[in-house]
Formats: structure tokens, C-alpha cells, sequence
């Protein structure tokens, strides 16, 4: 009896103690807001931000972005270039390893690599590698997924061979396509390779549970091979589809990180406290494409004066209360092998001067008062932010020149199955955000032959043959001014009218640490700590 | 009894399948697709997809085959939610919604007939107004504002609640999104209660146990109630069916792992099997609670009780 009573005393007290010691074992958790539900955890079916910051804690590319959004070795440990610049060789890391022990090796990339190319797969960001040797003809069924340009020379040696010099080839690989998969585990999985208990990822992370709509939890990888610079025990990422309960669960304390929080709340938030509140420029533009095969949208001098008459401040500073910044360029500024993109020549004038200008113009093509009557329709997806800026544009025409606007708006599906289908219409609303940090991701999308993002069905062979060109041009500084080239030519003739420059918004509680803002909106877990 | 039920449940194998098929087209005339997105995709990936999803096969092709594959109960893959099948979102999901959901069904319903009951007992009086007023907030105050105003004063302002989230499944979780999903519905007992609570009183019958000198707890609870219930009953069914499939609004402003947002995005997003799955799920629901419905009627009233 008395041996019991004292094993129980013991009991208490090493109870008391581990209690009292508890603060200091006590896991590393984030709790992340996440602004959406993933769709998919397959590399080869991601398509959205909120999926690639999961993925890419439970897998880690050839290379990463760093806390600053700066491109770094992530499973390559180093690589080589050819002279010719075809020719990559990647270098894995020795100590790069699954989650399951075994290590990661060239092969798997080569499987990885192959599934996204090959048809079947059905992958909706293949394009992504198109650079890589036959992969869009693999994808298009004209050649076998063996003759894929990718190739291991041994376990830890990559070989991957281009179609063509690609300056941005490394800033493609960190993309969530180009992550591996562990071939072992698809090959004896399937499809629920992406499940709980099955996936085998290569990242600081493992998932630990997904709940849908609940939350998802990822844990430390300890066999990562970066694991002793990995702070956090658990990442608990939450789908926050309303964004204004996101901000609630921020401020009752539950959630460290928002993701996306909504526009309206941004002065409220950053007068409670500033430092938490960070906005930062994106890679995206939101922009009105006009459809040059129907009149009067045919004539530049049309085009130029609506775009010019567009007051873009009040867009950015009213209606998005600056979270948006006003842009006069389809590539949006911070990219960092290209500098300043080339603006309109209205940009450095004032609004008024515009508005003369525009005025002038749309005289001269002998539209607006006094001419033909102008009558505009403008399409949207059904978004409370793009009515309010397709209704402030409508009254800016309106004022400028005596136009008739109208508004029409469909669901999203809708709205872009029409504009991909070349449907005809006037002006509409689209948006871009870059796949990389490239100038040709965005200006690509007003080449002739781009039939499916072209909305606008600009064709202008100039334009067609600076791009052209700039992809046979090695030199990064004579391709950035080709590209410069191109891009003029789209402000000249502003096919499209560039409104904005999205922003990426985040509010980050105090305790939170190793956070960088950087345009490529990359903020892997790994860098992250709690207080 | 046993073959009313019988014959109700196979009426409704031709019901479900004209819902299916209504569906199954409707949904098809929406322009659009599933992969049509805001990020627009090449021509060959679409074309890949179409394929990989037996889209690209004549519309009455996929009928067909949808609707062998459903009577197996293999309603497709997600369109949307790619590593999912229809059966396992539902799955997953449906669980949570019909938990909070019943626990809002059994709040809605007592508190309603309770609150309703009062009012018509004292009718016109200072409480009457009260309580009518309120229902009255309760149903033309939309959840979707209730939820937010609930959620700053009990988790941002107090700190006694979670905001969101299912937790561990624990009252202070759930109480919440409870009563934001059964406040409208309440509204809804308790005025039908009321109302045919006053016009039950009335009847000969009370009168007639009233003057037998019947306590008027006896009066009210056994004979004047159980007419009264009768309307509160044939609410019941639609109600039921609607919170046990969960509510999109709800349960996204209260991050609830349910299937009520799926009505919602599914359609908007064009995932024509989520859709279907969803259509399938509220149908059955629907045919079962009318059942249940109908057998309580006769219970209540014996006029119309099955034999």
C-alpha cells in the first residue's frame, strides 16, 4: 500500500514537472489561413496559389524560392548549362530524401516530368515545361513519352535537354508542375498517392491529415534534408473561402496568417495595427482587352482614347481602397530580368491632359459627340469589385464621350468560356497572374497565333516577330530589350487597356518570424517560426 | 402501414430518375465547362482533359453511362476537387452537415413550438408582440449576417467561442453555427405554432374540455397541441431535409467541413458530377423526411392514418 501511495506521489510530481516544463517542449504550430479549399495535391493537376503553398511544403523542386522570393537550389544542389544553353545538368543533392527514408533520385524526376507530359495524365499546366525537348509533342500525342528531353545519367544526375535556349528555364522548375513525385509510391497507390498515410513527399513537411474544409495539417519532415533549419513542428493550413470570417478568426487569435483578406477591411486592420498588414505588389495584371475585329474597337485611336480616359487612381484608391496600384503596362514592374516595363505615353501625363488628348482622338476617328455614336458593352465576371470598376468606367466613358455603356455580366466559368471560344464582344474584364518571372509569360498573350488568350484577336506582325525573335536571343540583356520592344508596341496600340497591378495580402501576426514579402507571393513554411 | 411504406419507396425509384435526368441536362445547357477558368487553358490541355473525363463523348453516350455507373453508386470523379470522388466528398462531408444540422433541426423545433405556444396562449399581450417580433426579425434577418454579428460579440469581443471551425466537435464548436442555422427556421415554428395554436383554442372541442374542468395544462398539451402540431409537422419535412444537407452560407462563414457548399460550387464551377451528386442527396432526403411526414400525420390525426 505504502509502495503504491508512493509511486503515485512520484507520478504527481513527475506529472507536475513535465506540466511545468511543458512551455518549453511544446510543439511549433502555424495556423495558416489559406483563402480557398485545395482542389487537387497532385503536381499534376495544381493550378491556384493556395494549392502550391501546400504543395510546395510536401515537396521541394529542383529549385525554390527563398524567403525573399529569390531563386535558390532546392533539390539540385547545383547545375551546369551547355554553351549553347540547352542543356541543363542538375546535380541532386546526396542527403535529398523522401519521407519514407529512401532517397530521392534523377529517375523520379524523370517519371514526374514524363506524367505531366504524357496526355493521358491530363495535366492542366503542361504547357509549363513545354520548353523541355518533345514535351509538347509528347502531350499532344505526336511522340512517345520515352523520347521526353529529360533523362537520369545516374541516381543523383539529371540530365534535361531544351528545344530552345530558355532564359527562365530555372524559374520554371520552382513551379509546382515541375515538383517530383516519389514513382514508388504512385506506382503502388495510383491516384490516392496524394492521400494522407500515402503521399511520400521530399519537402521540410509530410501531411499529417486533411479534414476538407476543416483544415489540413502538415508535420516537420524529419528526413528532409534541410530538417535541422526547420523550426516549425506543424503547419495547420485553414480553407477560408470568406474572407471577412478569415479576418474574424485573425483577430480572436486563432489563425497567424491570413491569406487574401478582403479589400474593404484594410484600413480597419491597419489602423489596429500597421505592421501586421502586408501589401505587396504582385505578378498579376487586371486588365480590359478590346475585340480589334469589330468596329470601332478596330481603330487604335479608339482604343487609345478609352484607354486614356480611364481614371486608374480612382480604380486603384477608391474602389480597391490601395490594394491595387494604377499600371499603364501589360508586365507588371519588380521583375527582376527585365527592370521598368515600357509604359504608354500617356503615363506620365496628368488626367486631365488625358482626358483632352482622348477627346481629340476619338473626334479625329469621328466618334462621340458630334460623330457616329459610340456604344460600348462591357462584360465581366459576376464579382462585386469588377462591377464597381466596370461601372466607374462606364461613367468615365460616358463623360469623356458622351457614350453609351453598357454593363453585362456572367458567372466566371461563362464569362471566360466565351472570351477562350472567341466569342465577339467589345470590352471585357481579364486578369493575369504569372506562371514565372518572366516579361514573355504576359506578353505572349498577344501573339497572333495565340488563339485561346488572345481575347482581343490582336494581330500584329511586328509584334508577332520581336517575339519571335526573342526567343532565339541568348543574351538576357539583348532579349530584355527585344521584349522592351514588343511590349511598346502593345502600349501603342493598347490592343488591351492595363488598369491595375494586383497586390498580395497578408496579415501576419507579430509572432510570427523569418516572413519576407516578395513579388512571387512565395512563402514556403520552411523559412517561418513562431514566437 | 408496412405496405404504405413499401409502395411509397418504390414511387420513389421513377421520382429520382426524373430528377436525374432533369439535372443531368439542365446542367448541360449552362455554358461553360468545368475547365474553363479564369486561367484559360491551351487548346491541347483542354482537349486532354475532355478526353481523360469522357467529355468529348455525345451528350446521351455520357447520360448513359452516368446513370449505369450511379445505380452501382458510383457517382464520378470531382471535376473540381480532383482527388476526390463524388462519393468521397459526400462522404466526408455529410457526416458534419447532418450532426449540426439535426442539433439545429432539434433547436428550431422545440424552441418554436415552446416560443409559439406561449405567444398564443397569451395572445396580444405585451409578450405576444415580443416574441412575434422577433420571429419576425428571425426570419427576414439572413444567416449570412447573423453568423458575422454572432461571431464578433461571442469570439472577437468576448473570447468565449471559437470563431470557425469544427475543432474537435465540441459544443462550444457547434453552438454557433447552430443557432445561426436554426434561428430562421425557428422564426418559422413559432409563428405556424402560434397560429394554429390560437385557432385550436377556439375549437369545440377545447371548449368542451375546458368545461369538463380539465386542468388547462391537460387542456393545452394533450388535446389543444395536437391538432396545433399538425402544420408544424408538414413544415418539418422541407425543413429537415434543408439543414440536414447542410447550408452553403453557414457553413462557409463558419468553416464547417460540410456538404452545403457544395451545392453552391459545384454549380458555379461547373463540376457537373458534384452537382448531380448533391441533386441525388437533397432528392433522398427530401422523399425520406415526406415519408416520415406522412407516417407522423397519422399518428396525429387519425383521419388520415395509413392501414
Amino acid at each position: 500500500m505504502s509502495f503504491m501511495k508512493l509511486n503515485l506521489r512520484a507520478a504527481l510530481l513527475l506529472g507536475s514537472l513535465m506540466i511545468g516544463a511543458s512551455p518549453a517542449l511544446a510543439e511549433a504550430v502555424l495556423h495558416r489561413g489559406n483563402s480557398g479549399e485545395p482542389q487537387t495535391l497532385d503536381q499534376s493537376q495544381t493550378s491556384i496559389d493556395i494549392e502550391a503553398f501546400i504543395v510546395k511544403d510536401l515537396y521541394e523542386g529542383l529549385t525554390i524560392y527563398d524567403a525573399m522570393g529569390k531563386i535558390v537550389p532546392g533539390t539540385a544542389e547545383s547545375w551546369k548549362v551547355s554553351d549553347d544553353g540547352t542543356v541543363y545538368t542538375f546535380k541532386l543533392r546526396d542527403n535529398a530524401n523522401w519521407s519514407d527514408g529512401t532517397p530521392v533520385t534523377a529517375e523520379d524526376f524523370v517519371f514526374s516530368m514524363r506524367r505531366v507530359e504524357d496526355p493521358k495524365t491530363a495535366a492542366g499546366y503542361a504547357n509549363i515545361l513545354y520548353p523541355i525537348k518533345n514535351a509538347e509533342a509528347v502531350n499532344k500525342s505526336k511522340a512517345k513519352v520515352e523520347e521526353l528531353g529529360v533523362k537520369a545519367i545516374d541516381a543523383k544526375t539529371l540530365e534535361i535537354t531544351l528545344e530552345r535556349p530558355t532564359p527562365f528555364f530555372i524559374e520554371l522548375l520552382s513551379h509546382q508542375t515541375a515538383l517530383p513525385i516519389n514513382k514508388a509510391s504512385f506506382e503502388k497507390n495510383g491516384a490516392d498517392f496524394v492521400k494522407p498515410g500515402k503521399l511520400v513527399g521530399n519537402g521540410a513537411f509530410k501531411l499529417l491529415e486533411h479534414v476538407p474544409n476543416d483544415h489540413l495539417t502538415v508535420a516537420k519532415n524529419e528526413h528532409y534534408w534541410d530538417a535541422a533549419n526547420v523550426k516549425l513542428d506543424k503547419v495547420i493550413f485553414y480553407p477560408l473561402e470568406d474572407q471577412a470570417a478569415a479576418v474574424r478568426r485573425y483577430e480572436a487569435g486563432e489563425l497567424d496568417l491570413v491569406y487574401n483578406f478582403s479589400s474593404d477591411q484594410i484600413e480597419r486592420m491597419r489602423a489596429a495595427n500597421a505592421k501586421q498588414v502586408h501589401v505587396t505588389p504582385a505578378m498579376a495584371t487586371y486588365y480590359y482587352p478590346f475585340d480589334t475585329r469589330t468596329e470601332p474597337f478596330n481603330d487604335v485611336r479608339v482604343r487609345r482614347a478609352l484607354s486614356m480616359a480611364v481614371d486608374r487612381d480612382f480604380l486603384a484608391k477608391d474602389i480597391y481602397n490601395g490594394t491595387k496600384l494604377p499600371v499603364y503596362s501589360l508586365v507588371p514592374p519588380g521583375m527582376e530580368n527585365y527592370g521598368e516595363p515600357s509604359k504608354a505615353d500617356f503615363a506620365d501625363k496628368s488626367q486631365l491632359d488625358r482626358e483632352d488628348e482622348a477627346l481629340k482622338l476619338m473626334k479625329e476617328a469621328g466618334y462621340g459627340e458630334g460623330g457616329k455614336p459610340l456604344t460600348i458593352e462591357i462584360r465581366y465576371n459576376t464579382n462585386p469589385n469588377h462591377e464597381r470598376v466596370a461601372t466607374a468606367v462606364a461613367d468615365m466613358w460616358k463623360k469623356a464621350f458622351g457614350a453609351k455603356v453598357t454593363l453585362m455580366n456572367l458567372d466566371i466559368s461563362s464569362h471566360y468560356a466565351y472570351l477562350q471560344e472567341g466569342g465577339k464582344f467589345n470590352v471585357a474584364r481579364a486578369g493575369w497572374t504569372a506562371d514565372y518571372a518572366d516579361p514573355e509569360n504576359f506578353l505572349n498573350l498577344n501573339v497572333s497565333t495565340n488563339k485561346t488568350f488572345n481575347y482581343g484577336h490582336y494581330s500584329n506582325p511586328e509584334f508577332d516577330a520581336l517575339m519571335k525573335k526573342s526567343y532565339e536571343e541568348r543574351n538576357p540583356a539583348e532579349r530584355a530589350k527585344i521584349l522592351h520592344q514588343a511590349e511598346a508596341l502593345i502600349m501603342r496600340d493598347q490592343p488591351i487597356a492595363p488598369l491595375m497591378n494586383d497586390a498580395n495580402l497578408w496579415l501576419v501576426a507579430d509572432k510570427v518570424k523569418g516572413w519576407g514579402d516578395n513579388a512571387n507571393n512565395e512563402h514556403l513554411s520552411k523559412y517561418l517560426s513562431v514566437e | 402501414m408496412f405496405h404504405f411504406v413499401l409502395r411509397r419507396l418504390a414511387s420513389a425509384v421513377p421520382t429520382l430518375f426524373i430528377v436525374v435526368t432533369i439535372s443531368f441536362f439542365l446542367m448541360r445547357f449552362a455554358p461553360g465547362g468545368p475547365f474553363n477558368l479564369e486561367r484559360p487553358l491551351p487548346p491541347a490541355t483542354m482537349e486532354n482533359l475532355m478526353k481523360a473525363y469522357h467529355l468529348d463523348q455525345p451528350l446521351w453516350n455520357q447520360y448513359l453511362q452516368y446513370l449505369k455507373n450511379a445505380v452501382t453508386g458510383d457517382f464520378g470523379p470531382s471535376y473540381i476537387y480532383k482527388d476526390n470522388t463524388i462519393a468521397e466528398l459526400i462522404g466526408k462531408g455529410l457526416p458534419y452537415s447532418v450532426e449540426l444540422g439535426f442539433y439545429a433541426l432539434l433547436l428550431a423545433l422545440f424552441g418554436g413550438v415552446i416560443v409559439g405556444t406561449i405567444a398564443a396562449l397569451r395572445q396580444n399581450s405585451f409578450l405576444d408582440f415580443l416574441i412575434m417580433s422577433v420571429a419576425t426579425i428571425g426570419v427576414t434577418v439572413p444567416n449570412f449576417v447573423v453568423g458575422p454579428v454572432l461571431t464578433l460579440i461571442f469570439a472577437v469581443l468576448l473570447s468565449l467561442l471559437p470563431a470557425g471551425g469544427w475543432g474537435d466537435g465540441s459544443w462550444r464548436f457547434l453552438i454557433l453555427p447552430m443557432i445561426a442555422l436554426a434561428l430562421p427556421q425557428l422564426a418559422v415554428f413559432a409563428r405556424l405554432t402560434r397560429g394554429s395554436m390560437i385557432e385550436g383554442l377556439h375549437t369545440d372541442h377545447i371548449r368542451t374540455a375546458r368545461a369538463y374542468g380539465l386542468p388547462p395544462r391537460t387542456v393545452v398539451i394533450t388535446h389543444a397541441m395536437r391538432g396545433a402540431l399538425l402544420p408544424v409537422v408538414s413544415y418539418l419535412a422541407p425543413c429537415a431535409a434543408a439543414l440536414l444537407t447542410g447550408s452553403a452560407v453557414v457553413e462557409t462563414i463558419f468553416t464547417i467541413p460540410g456538404v452545403g457548399r457544395y451545392f453552391v460550387l459545384g454549380a458555379i464551377n461547373r463540376d457537373y458530377t458534384l452537382v448531380m451528386g448533391t441533386v441525388v442527396l437533397v432528392a433522398i432526403f427530401v422523399i425520406v423526411f415526406n415519408l416520415v411526414v406522412d407516417i407522423l400525420y397519422g399518428l396525429l390525426d387519425p383521419r388520415v392514418r395509413h392501414d
